[in-house]
C-alpha cells in the first residue's frame, strides 16, 4: 500500500479528532463543518480501502498476513462514518467527544495498517 | 401557567419511574463507543487466533475470547437501558476490572504462560491503557445513572 497514503489518512484523523475534541472543550454538539470533515476522512478511509484490495489482488501480500490486514482494512473504513452517526443523534458535547474517539481510533489503525503491511519497505 | 402544570406532570411522571433508563446517552455515548471498538477488536482478534493459532498460546487466547464476551455483553446492555441492565452493566464492568489487574498482574509474574498476548496483557498497555481506564469510567457512569434516578427506584 502507498506509505503517503497511510500517513495522510493517520493524520487527517489525527485533525478531526482535535477539531471535535475541541468542540467537546467548548460544550459544543458537531455541527455540519464537522460532518463534512467526517465525509472527507471516511472518503479517505474508502479510497485507501480500495487501492489496497487493488495491490492485494496484484498479488502483494502484507508482512504479517492477509486476514489480519483485512480485517484493520475493514475497521479503519468503519470506525469513523460509525462514531459520525452515533454523534448525529447525541446533540450534546458527548456527541463531539464520541467522534474524536473514533478518529483517534482512526489513527491508531493506521499505524497498525502500517506495521503489518510492512511500511517503509513497500 | 401552562408551563408550571406540565413542570408538575413531568415531575409526577418521573416520581413513577420511568420504564427505561437510557444508559447509552449523553457521556454514556462515548462510552458505547468505546466499548463497541474494544469488543470488535477483541472478537476479531480472539476469532482468528483461536482459529488460525489456537496451539502457540491456548490460555491467551481463551482468556482474549472471554474479554470480548465481557465487552459484548456491556455493550449490549449500555445499549438496551433499563435498570436490569444497569445491574448486569454494573457487574460485567466490576468483572472485567478485576480481569485487566488479575491478568495484568499474572502477565508480570509469569511471562512464560503468556507467549502470546492478550488484550489484557500488561494492564492493557497495547491499548494504550484504555482496557484499564474503560472499566473504571463504565463504573463511575453507571453508579451515576443510579443517583441521577428518582428516589422511588433506589428502594428496591
Amino acid at each position: 500500500m502507498i506509505d503517503a497514503l497511510t500517513i495522510a489518512v493517520a493524520l487527517a484523523a489525527l485533525a478531526l479528532a482535535s477539531w471535535c475534541g475541541f468542540a467537546a472543550f467548548r460544550d459544543q454538539p458537531t455541527k455540519d463543518w464537522h460532518f463534512i470533515g467526517m465525509a472527507l476522512v471516511s472518503l479517505l478511509g474508502i479510497v485507501q480501502l480500495v487501492i489496497a484490495v487493488v495491490q492485494l489482488a496484484g498479488g502483494h501480500s502484507p508482512d504479517k498476513g492477509t486476514a489480519l490486514f483485512v480485517a484493520y482494512l475493514l475497521g479503519a473504513a468503519a470506525c469513523v462514518p460509525a462514531t459520525g452517526f452515533m454523534s448525529l443523534s447525541e446533540r450534546t458535547r458527548w456527541g463531539s467527544a464520541t467522534a474524536a474517539a473514533g478518529a483517534v481510533v482512526l489513527a491508531v489503525l493506521e499505524v497498525r495498517l502500517f506495521d503489518i503491511w510492512g511500511g517503509g519497505s513497500a | 401557567m401552562p408551563e408550571t402544570t406540565a413542570a408538575t406532570t413531568a415531575d409526577g411522571a418521573e416520581s413513577t419511574a420511568p420504564a427505561k433508563r437510557s444508559l447509552g446517552t449523553g457521556p454514556g455515548r462515548l462510552l458505547v463507543a468505546l466499548y463497541g471498538v474494544f469488543t470488535v477488536a477483541a472478537a476479531s482478534r480472539s476469532l482468528y487466533q483461536l482459529l488460525a493459532q489456537f496451539d502457540r498460546a491456548p490460555l491467551a487466547y481463551s482468556l482474549s475470547a472471554l474479554s470480548a464476551v465481557v465487552y459484548g455483553f456491556i455493550l449490549f446492555s449500555l445499549v438496551r437501558g433499563g435498570e436490569g441492565a444497569r445491574r448486569a452493566a454494573l457487574a460485567c464492568c466490576a468483572l472485567e476490572l478485576l480481569g485487566v489487574l488479575g491478568i495484568g498482574t499474572w502477565t508480570l509474574l509469569d511471562p512464560s504462560a503468556f507467549p502470546d498476548a492478550t488484550v489484557w496483557s500488561d494492564y492493557g498497555m497495547g491499548y494504550l491503557f484504555i482496557p484499564v481506564i474503560l472499566p473504571v469510567t463504565g463504573l463511575l457512569w453507571l453508579r451515576r445513572a443510579r443517583t441521577e434516578q428518582p428516589a422511588a427506584g433506589v428502594q428496591d
